[in-house]
Order: structure tokens, then sequence, then C-alpha cells
């Protein structure tokens, strides 16, 4: 248990120091014109569209689980 | 293979709708440019609206047939998410309508709101809406259910006049309408550019899914509460 707990622990700072490098790297090219602000940033409203689909899918996906649950204890009683 | 599998399908045809529908080219066209688009979300929820009414007329039929209270709750729950998939269509309708016919064509308000497909739209939902009036009006089971399934059919045969056969007739700001083009967009192979229909119809699918699952979660949840009754 205690040696999960360690390297989930490890993992999470690694994450964590990867998104602080990648932080300090796109500071250190503002000019760069990343793919998220060519066309207009276009491509903005594109993940906030597909983050929303995702997010409603999700829920409607728990909605769903739910419902199998209580279908089968009410299939069991 | 997982019986889920069209879930799967309906959450991945939606990203590419989306992702698509954003990103791919387009024909440039006068008044409409990027709002063309709007055909991927506005359009596809009347199509989703169509085939979740015609999937309510099938349990209807059903119901009549052999009177099993397990389709009335299919019938009433297909066409209570087709009627919400209507008004979806009908107010991204308004604000597409807003940008291009009223602020970039100069039409009034009122020449707007005379527009057949508009009335005939409207029509067709009323109607819908006085079935799940007419439903909420009985207190027998078998009654409802008998009465309303009857009703579900003529709300269906008035569907396609109201939205698809009356606007033909006279002109119409829509796609297909006397005065504009003409002839019919659906049938038309030439009508519809093919890049349009390269996003159009897995949007149809992916939305059309997406309604019949959340349809089929109301129908699971009054199979649980009517439990009683079915075993009956």
């Amino acid at each position: 248990m205690h040696k999960i707990s360690a390297y989930l622990l490890r993992s999470f700072l690694l994450i964590i120091s990867f998104a602080i490098c990648s932080i300090s790297h796109a500071q250190q090219r503002v000019e760069m014109a990343d793919a998220m602000r060519a066309n207009g940033k276009i491509y903005v409203v594109v993940t906030v569209c597909v983050t929303i689909l995702v997010g409603l899918f999700l829920y409607v996906f728990s909605i769903d689980r739910k419902l199998s649950k209580i279908e089968k204890d009410s299939a069991s009683q | 293979m997982n019986k889920n599998w069209w879930k799967i399908l309906s959450f991945i045809l939606l990203v590419y709708t989306i992702v698509g529908g954003f990103l791919l080219d387009i024909p440039h066209l006068p008044i409409l440019n990027e709002s063309i688009r709007n055909l991927y979300f506005h359009v596809a929820m009347w199509f989703a609206m169509m085939i979740l009414f015609g999937v309510s007329i099938v349990y209807s039929i059903k119901y009549l047939a052999g009177a099993k209270y397990r389709n009335d709750i299919f019938a009433k729950n297909f066409a209570a998410m087709g009627s919400f998939m209507g008004i979806l269509g009908y107010t991204t309708g308004f604000i597409w309508a807003n940008y291009t016919w009223i602020s970039d064509q100069n039409q009034s308000l009122s020449g707007i709101l005379k527009e057949p497909k508009l009335i005939g739209a409207a029509i067709a939902l009323l109607i819908y809406g006085a079935y799940f009036v007419l439903r909420g009006s009985f207190t027998d089971m078998d009654k409802r259910a008998r009465v309303s399934a009857v009703y579900n059919i003529f709300a269906f045969a008035m569907l396609f006049p109201s939205i698809w056969i009356i606007p033909r007739l006279v002109g119409s700001l829509h796609p297909g309408g006397q005065g504009g083009a003409g002839g019919n967009p659906a049938l038309n192979f030439k009508d519809i550019d093919s890049r349009l229909r390269m996003v159009f119809y897995p949007a149809v699918i992916g939305w059309t899914l997406l309604a019949v699952w959340i349809a089929t979660l109301k129908i699971r949840i009054q199979l649980i509460k009517d439990k009683t009754l079915l075993n009956a």
C-alpha cells in the first residue's frame, strides 16, 4: 500500500515538473505561433467544443452506468 | 461485440462532426459565409427529430397491435426526445436567421416570420405538444396508451406536409422552396456540395444516436418505475 502511494506521488511530481517545463518553454518563445493560435484561434473554439462534448458524454455515460446498476439491483429483488 | 458500440460510435462521429465541421473546407457562399457550417448542427437537429418521431410511431403501431404497456413507454419517450431535438433545431434556426436573413439580407422580422418552414415547423411541434397534453389528460392507463398511440400516428402524418410539402409549394427562404434554386435538395445530389456531405451525414447519424441514447435512459428509468405494472 505504502509502495503504491509512493509510486503515485513520484509520478505526480514527474507530471508537475513536465508541466512547469512546458510553461517555461512557452514563455521563452512568445513570438512563436503555436497551433492553437493559428487561423484566428479557431482551434481554441474546436477544443472548447470537443471538451464540452467529452464532458457531456462522460455525464450521460455515468447516468447510464448508474442506471444499469439500479436495473441489476431491481432484477435481483 | 459490446452492446454499447453505438454509444461509442455516436461519440466518435460527434467529435468528427465538431473537428471536421469547424476545420474542413466548405464552399464560399455570399451571405452564408462560414455559417454554412450550421448545416452540421442546426439541420442535423431536425433530421434527428424526424428519425426519433419515426421510431416513436413504430412503437405506437406496435402498441396498437399488441397492447403491451412497454411499447407505450417507448413511444412516449422517443416522441419527447424528438420534440426536444425539434426545439433545439428551432432555437438554433433563430440564431442563424438573425445573422443571415435579417442582418445581412436586410429582411424585416415580420418577413422572416412569414417563412413557411418556420410556421410549418411550429405547427408540427405544437401538434406533438398536444400529444403530451393528451397523454396528461387521461387517468386511465390503457385508454391513455391507446388514444395517444392513435394520435401519434396522426401527428406523424401531419409532420411531413407541414415541414416538407407546404414550404416546397410556396416560396421559402429554406433550400428547396419555390423562388429559390428549386428542386429537392434532399434528393438532388448536385445541390449539396460533396464537401458538406462528408461531415453532414456522419453528423446526422451522431446526433441521432446521442438522442436515441438519452431517450433509452429515460425509457429505462420509466421501466424500473413501472416494474410492478409491467410484470402484472
